[in-house]
C-alpha cells in the first residue's frame, strides 16, 4: 500500500479529527489526508490547550509556581512537582532532608503507576476494549486514595514544597500503601491476562508505527517512547536525582515482544513493565525511609542569584526539563518547560503515511499523549 | 566529557574566531555563536564522533529587552556519551533572525515554530514557519516583554467583570461605571 | 402523577405531559465526552467504576448530536472557544451546560494568562457552575443531581 500512496493526489480526502474526539486524549486536532482507508498524511494541529504557563511563571515567585507545576501534566502531577522542586533546589543549592526525599520518590512512583494505568487503559479503550479501561481505573482509584491520604487531593496534589514535602505519611497511609503493593502486581497480572496477551490486541499493535532508534533520538523522543525503541535510557539512572541512585530497579526497554523493536506493542509493554518496577521502588523506599525532618529551612520568598540551569527529571511520560533563567529577583526571568508528549506528537507527521485510520488511533494511544503537556 | 573538554574539542575542529568564549563560571557553561556561523558550529557538534550530539533536547528563546537582544539557547544532548552542552546565539530584538536547524535535528521543527509563535523570531530556512499554539489570526507575540493584552482577543473579552466591584458600585449609587 | 379518580382500569395513571417528559429527560442526561484539561480526568473517573454516573442514567456520548449535556471540563482557550460554541450549537435542544472547575467558571488560576477565556459563560450560556480545581467526582455527581432538579421544574407544553 505505501508504495502506491499519493500525497496531494486529486482523489484524496481531507478529514478533520478533533479537537473534540474521544481518542485524541485531550484537545488535539489531526488533519488527515486519506487515500481511501489509508492515511497519506496526518498533520497534528496543537495549541487548543495552550495556557501560557511559561509567561505566568515569570510573574510568580518560585514557591507560587508549585501548584501550577501540578497542572503541567495533570495525569502525573507528582512528577511535575518533583521536576520543579529539583530545578529550583539545584539552582538555589537547597538541601532536602532524607525523609522528604523518600516521600517524594514514593509519591512520584505511585503517581507514575497511576499515570501508566490511564495510559494503558485508555489505549485499550481506543483500540476497542472497554473493560481494560474500567479495570485500570479501578486500580487507579486505589492509588488516588493513597495519595489523597498523603496530600489531601485526588488529582492535583501540590504535595511538595521547596526543600521538602508538605506533610508526613500517616500510619494508615503507610499500611494502605503496603497493602496496595501486595495487591497490585497480581492485579496487573490479571490485567495482562485480560488484554496484554490477547491475540487480537497483539495483531492490532505489532509492527505498527515502528520508530527506529535514530528517529527516536533525532525527534527527541523521551521516556517510555524512547525506551520502546530499544534505547536503555532513563534519567532516574543515567542522570540521577533525589535518592534514585540508592534504589535497585530495572529499566525495561522494547525488545520486539511481538514484532519489530519500536512498534506500538513495545511502547505498550514498556509501560506495563515499568509499573512492576515502580512497585519495587516504592517497596524499597518504604523500608529504607528514615525518620526525620520534612522540610529544610527555605526563605518564604526565595531569591536565586543570577544564573541559569536546565534540569531534567524523568516524569511519567518521559523527560521533563525545566530551564530557569534568574536575574536575582524573587521571580524567575524566563522559565521554559520541555516535555515529552510534545516531541512524541512532532514525530507524527513522519510516522503517519501508510497507516490505516484505525491504526492512527492506536498510535496516538501508544505514545501516551496528554494535551497540556504539549501545549502548556 | 565536561563542558570544558567539549569546548576545547570543538575549538580544534571549528575555524578560529567562530566559537565565542566559554562562560565557564556558570553551572552549565555555554558558548556564544553568531547567527551566521551557527549552522556550521552545530553541524560539527552533531557529526563529530567524539561529541555526537544526536539530540536537540531543548530550544529556548529569551527576550533580553534591556539589551535589545533575543537570545536563542540550544540544549544539546548526546545519548552516546551522555553529556549535555549549551550553545547560545544572539540576534537583534527588532527583527530577530537566526538560521533554522531543522536540517540537523527534525525535532527543531516544532521548537522553532513555537518560539516564532511566542517571540516572533524568524528561523530562516524553516520549511513551514507558522504559528504552532496560537490561532493564525492572533496579533503579536505574547511572550515578548513589551506585548500588551488588548480589550478583546478574537472577539472575546479578555477580562471578566469583578462581581465584588460591581456590588460596591451599586451600593454607592453607581457613581461612575 | 397519581391514580385517576375516574372509573378507569387500575393500571392507568394520569399526569401532566410535562411531568412525564421531564421525568424521562431528567433521568437520561447523556453528556458529551468533552474533557478539555485536568477536569477531564475527573470526568472520566466519575464515569468510572466508583462514582458510576450510570446510576443516574447519565452515559457519555462522543458526539454532540446525541447528547443533552455539555460538561465543559477544563480550560477553554481562545483557540478552542470557537469550537466550544460550534459544539454547543450542534447539540439538539433542550441542552444544558455545566461549567466544571475554576477555569471554566472564571479562568481560575489562569486569570492572568494571555490565551485563556475568562469563563466559558462568555461564550455559551451556563446552567450550573461547579467550583473546584478540579471538582471531585462526588461534586460532579451532585451537580448532575442538581441539574435533574432544574430539569424537573421546567415546563414545555404549559408555558
Amino acid at each position: 500500500m505505501p508504495e502506491e500512496l499519493t500525497i496531494n493526489g486529486p482523489d484524496n480526502m481531507l478529514l478533520n479529527m478533533g479537537p473534540q474526539h474521544p481518542s485524541t486524549h485531550g484537545v488535539i486536532r489531526f488533519v488527515l489526508e486519506t487515500d481511501g482507508e489509508v492515511v497519506a498524511k496526518a498533520t497534528p494541529v496543537v495549541g487548543y490547550l495552550h495556557r501560557g504557563v511559561e509567561k505566568i511563571a515569570t510573574e510568580l515567585t518560585y514557591s507560587q509556581f508549585m501548584p501550577i507545576s501540578d497542572r503541567l501534566d495533570y495525569v502525573a502531577s507528582m512528577c511535575g512537582n518533583l521536576a520543579w522542586c529539583e530545578a529550583v533546589e539545584r539552582m538555589a543549592g537547597i538541601e532536602v532532608p532524607r525523609r522528604a526525599q523518600f516521600l517524594r520518590v514514593i509519591a512520584a512512583e505511585l503517581n507514575r503507576i497511576s499515570s501508566h494505568l490511564v495510559a494503558v487503559g485508555s489505549f485499550c479503550n481506543d483500540v476497542g476494549g472497554v473493560t481494560p479501561l474500567v479495570v485500570a481505573l479501578r486500580e487507579r482509584e486505589a492509588i488516588n486514595d493513597i495519595l489523597e491520604l498523603l496530600s489531601g487531593a485526588r488529582l492535583t496534589y501540590n504535595y511538595m514544597r521547596l526543600g521538602g514535602v508538605s506533610r508526613d505519611m500517616s500510619d494508615k497511609c503507610r499500611q494502605d500503601t503496603a497493602a496496595f503493593l501486595d495487591h497490585f502486581p497480581p492485579a496487573l497480572d490479571e490485567f495482562n491476562r485480560l488484554i496484554t496477551y490477547n491475540k487480537i490486541f497483539i495483531k492490532r499493535l505489532a509492527d505498527i508505527a515502528v520508530v527506529t532508534q535514530e528517529e527516536a533520538k533525532a525527534y527527541g523522543l523521551n521516556g517510555p517512547n524512547l525506551r520502546g525503541s530499544g534505547i536503555r535510557f532513563d534519567l532516574r539512572r543515567n542522570d540521577p536525582y533525589s535518592v534514585y541512585p540508592e534504589l535497585d530497579f530495572e529499566i525495561p526497554v522494547g525488545e520486539g515482544f511481538a514484532g519489530q523493536v519500536g512498534d506500538c506493542y513495545d511502547r505498550y509493554m514498556v509501560r506495563i513493565n515499568e509499573m512492576y518496577e515502580s512497585v519495587k521502588i516504592v517497596r524499597q523506599c518504604l523500608e529504607m525511609m528514615p525518620d526525620g525532618e520534612l522540610t529544610s529551612k527555605v526563605a518564604r520568598v526565595l531569591k536565586i542569584k543570577a544564573g541559569e540551569r536546565y534540569t531534567r527529571t524523568e516524569s511519567a511520560r518521559g523527560e521533563m526539563g525545566i530551564y530557569i533563567v534568574s536575574k536575582g529577583d524573587k521571580t524567575p526571568y524566563r522559565v521554559r518547560v520541555r516535555t515529552s508528549s510534545y516531541s512524541a506528537l512532532s514525530i507524527f507527521e513522519k510516522l503517519s503515511p501508510g497507516l490505516m485510520i484505525a491504526d492512527l488511533v492506536a498510535v496516538i494511544g501508544s505514545f501516551d499523549i496528554v494535551a497540556p503537556e504539549i501545549d502548556r | 566529557m565536561t563542558a570544558e573538554e567539549i569546548y576545547r574539542h570543538g575549538l580544534e575542529r571549528i575555524p578560529a574566531g567562530t566559537l565565542g568564549e566559554l562562560a565557564a563560571e556558570a553551572v552549565q557553561p555555554w558558548v556564544t555563536v553568531t547567527p551566521a556561523s551557527l549552522l556550521d558550529v552545530l553541524t560539527v557538534f552533531r557529526d563529530d564522533p567524539a561529541l555526537a550530539f544526536e539530540c536537540l533536547d531543548c530550544l529556548t528563546v529569551t527576550d533580553i529587552m534591556d539589551e535589545g537582544q533575543m537570545e536563542v539557547v540550544y540544549h544539546l544532548y548526546s545519548y552516546k556519551h551522555q553529556h549535555l552542552f549549551v550553545v547560545k546565539s544572539r540576534t537583534g530584538r527588532d527583527e530577530p533572525q537566526v538560521p533554522s536547524v531543522t536540517g540537523l535535528w527534525p525535532a527543531a521543527d516544532w521548537y522553532e515554530r513555537e518560539q516564532y509563535d511566542m517571540f516572533g523570531v524568524r528561523f530562516t530556512g524553516h520549511p513551514n514557519l507558522t504559528r504552532l499554539f496560537l490561532p493564525d489570526e492572533w496579533v503579536g507575540h505574547p511572550m515578548r516583554l513589551d506585548w500588551k493584552e488588548g480589550e478583546t482577543a478574537l472577539g472575546i473579552p479578555t477580562s471578566r467583570p469583578d462581581p465584588l466591584v460591581k456590588k460596591d458600585a451599586e451600593a454607592g449609587g453607581g457613581a461612575d461605571a | 402523577m397519581g391514580y385517576t379518580p375516574l372509573n378507569l382500569p387500575s393500571n392507568v395513571i394520569t399526569t401532566r405531559v410535562d411531568a412525564v417528559l421531564n421525568w424521562g429527560r431528567a433521568n437520561s442526561i447523556w453528556y458529551m465526552l468533552f474533557g478539555l484539561a485536568c477536569c477531564g480526568i475527573e470526568l472520566m473517573q466519575t464515569g468510572g467504576p466508583r462514582a458510576d454516573l450510570d446510576r443516574f442514567g447519565s452515559v457519555f456520548r462522543s458526539t454532540p448530536r446525541q447528547s443533552d449535556l455539555m460538561i465543559v471540563a477544563g480550560t477553554v482557550t481562545y483557540k478552542m472557544a470557537e469550537r466550544v460554541r460550534r459544539l454547543y450549537e450542534q447539540m439538539a435542544e433542550p441542552r444544558y451546560v455545566i461549567a466544571m472547575g475554576s477555569c471554566a467558571n472564571c479562568g481560575g488560576w489562569l486569570q492572568k494568562s494571555y490565551a485563556v477565556v475568562k469563563g466559558v459563560d462568555l461564550i455559551v450560556p451556563v446552567d450550573l457552575y461547579l467550583p473546584g480545581c478540579p471538582p471531585r467526582p462526588e461534586s460532579l455527581t451532585e451537580g448532575i443531581l442538581e441539574l435533574q432538579k432544574k430539569i424537573r421544574r421546567e415546563n414545555f407544553i404549559t408555558k
